[in-house]
């Protein structure tokens, strides 16, 4: 559900940047997907083919994602620690005051194009 | 083929739509606010509230929900403009959907719209929907650690509702520390509590609401 609302936006992203550039078609789509986004890569790549047919730029496309490491920050004794790994509870002080500092994010890195 | 560098979010072509909007209804005068809260959590009833006490602005309600109508319904039922979204499985809603609510509604001449988003602490929080004012709402049974657990959905708030006050003996809730956390990840946001049972605290949000209204409409 949640990748298809993605997979809306970047289709659209893209169809406007191939736009302001003149592209006639995108080949490569380099996304960079955080650990903890919430992104299934496997339904994200199914929504993407179901969508990219009906967008004469993107047709040929092909989608290539990269994973960004999860970090979290603990706020009572300064730290940062791997998400993924250990949680919500600081590794180093057991302290439950930690936030996530990267690792949620969907960044359209680059494409390739003509 | 070359290589075209973006290193844009995904979510920014929503992000333009979003600014359109907004531009549009301030042009028109019309305070659009976000609500946003896990499912249950009392956005309807609190919607209910607020169509009861400020009798004298003309209120309009944006029912998002990923299929049923019946809160569209509860809202008709009190004399407000209500419109029902689909999202279709959509566990969010996006600026080009609430624009194409306000489109349907055509009713210009609304002081107020309430958006009541999906119920979900995560991804309306991702999706800018055009709104002036992002209200989040967390009720006293969910507990007064959503903060740790839902941090961006506290900072893209400008005010967090504590709903159902009236069950603060019940709960383990610790209200101080609920506002501590809040205000440590955003230190601008408004905390109102208030129970839309009793009433307490109503009078405090709805002013505010006003307030916020008067400003909205002053050209800068
Ligand atoms: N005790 C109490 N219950 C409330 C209050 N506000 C809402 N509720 C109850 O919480 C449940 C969910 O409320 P609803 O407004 O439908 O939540 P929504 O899913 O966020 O729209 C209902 O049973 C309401 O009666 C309140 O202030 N106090
Ligand atoms: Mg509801
Ligand atoms: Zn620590």
């Amino acid at each position: 559900m949640h990748e298809m609302g993605i997979v809306l936006h970047l289709a659209k992203t893209l169809d406007q940047t191939a736009e302001e550039n003149k592209l006639t078609a995108i080949g490569r789509v380099v996304l960079q997907v955080g650990e903890v986004s919430g992104i299934m890569t496997e339904l994200f790549t199914d929504a993407w083919d179901y969508f990219k047919v009906r967008h004469p730029v993107l047709k040929d496309s092909t989608l290539v994602l990269e994973t960004i490491p999860a970090v979290t920050w603990c706020d009572h004794c300064k730290q940062t620690y791997e998400t993924v790994k250990y949680g919500k509870t600081c590794p180093y002080c057991g302290s439950g005051e930690t936030w996530l500092l990267r690792g949620n994010e969907c960044v359209i890195k680059e494409i390739e194009a003509e | 083929m070359r290589i075209i560098q973006l290193n844009a979010t995904v979510t920014d072509s929503n992000l333009r739509d979003a600014e359109a909007l907004r531009e549009q209804m301030k042009q028109n005068g019309t305070l659009l606010i976000n609500l946003m809260s896990s499912p249950g959590s009392g956005k309807t009833t609190l919607l209910s509230r607020i169509i009861r006490d400020l009798k004298d602005l003309k209120l309009g309600v944006m029912e998002a929900d990923i299929a049923s109508d019946v809160d569209a319904r509860r809202i008709e039922a009190l004399g407000a403009r209500a419109i029902q979204v689909h999202t279709s499985g959509m566990c969010h809603m996006d600026a080009g959907m609430t624009a194409a609510a306000w489109e349907a509604m055509e009713a210009r001449a609304l002081d107020l719209i309430f958006l009541e988003n999906v119920g979900n602490l995560i991804c309306p929080a991702e999706y800018d929907t055009g709104a002036a004012l992002n209200l989040m709402l967390l009720s006293v049974p969910e507990g007064d650690d959503k903060p740790l657990k839902y941090p961006l959905m506290f900072q893209t708030s400008d005010a967090l509702v504590i709903t159902k006050t009236d069950s603060l003996d019940y709960f383990n809730f610790d209200l101080d520390k609920c506002v501590e956390r809040a205000k440590k990840l955003n230190p601008g946001i408004e905390i109102f509590p208030v129970s839309a049972k009793t009433g307490e605290g109503m009078a405090g949000l709805e002013s505010w609401l006003t307030q916020r209204l008067a400003a909205w409409r002053v050209r800068p």
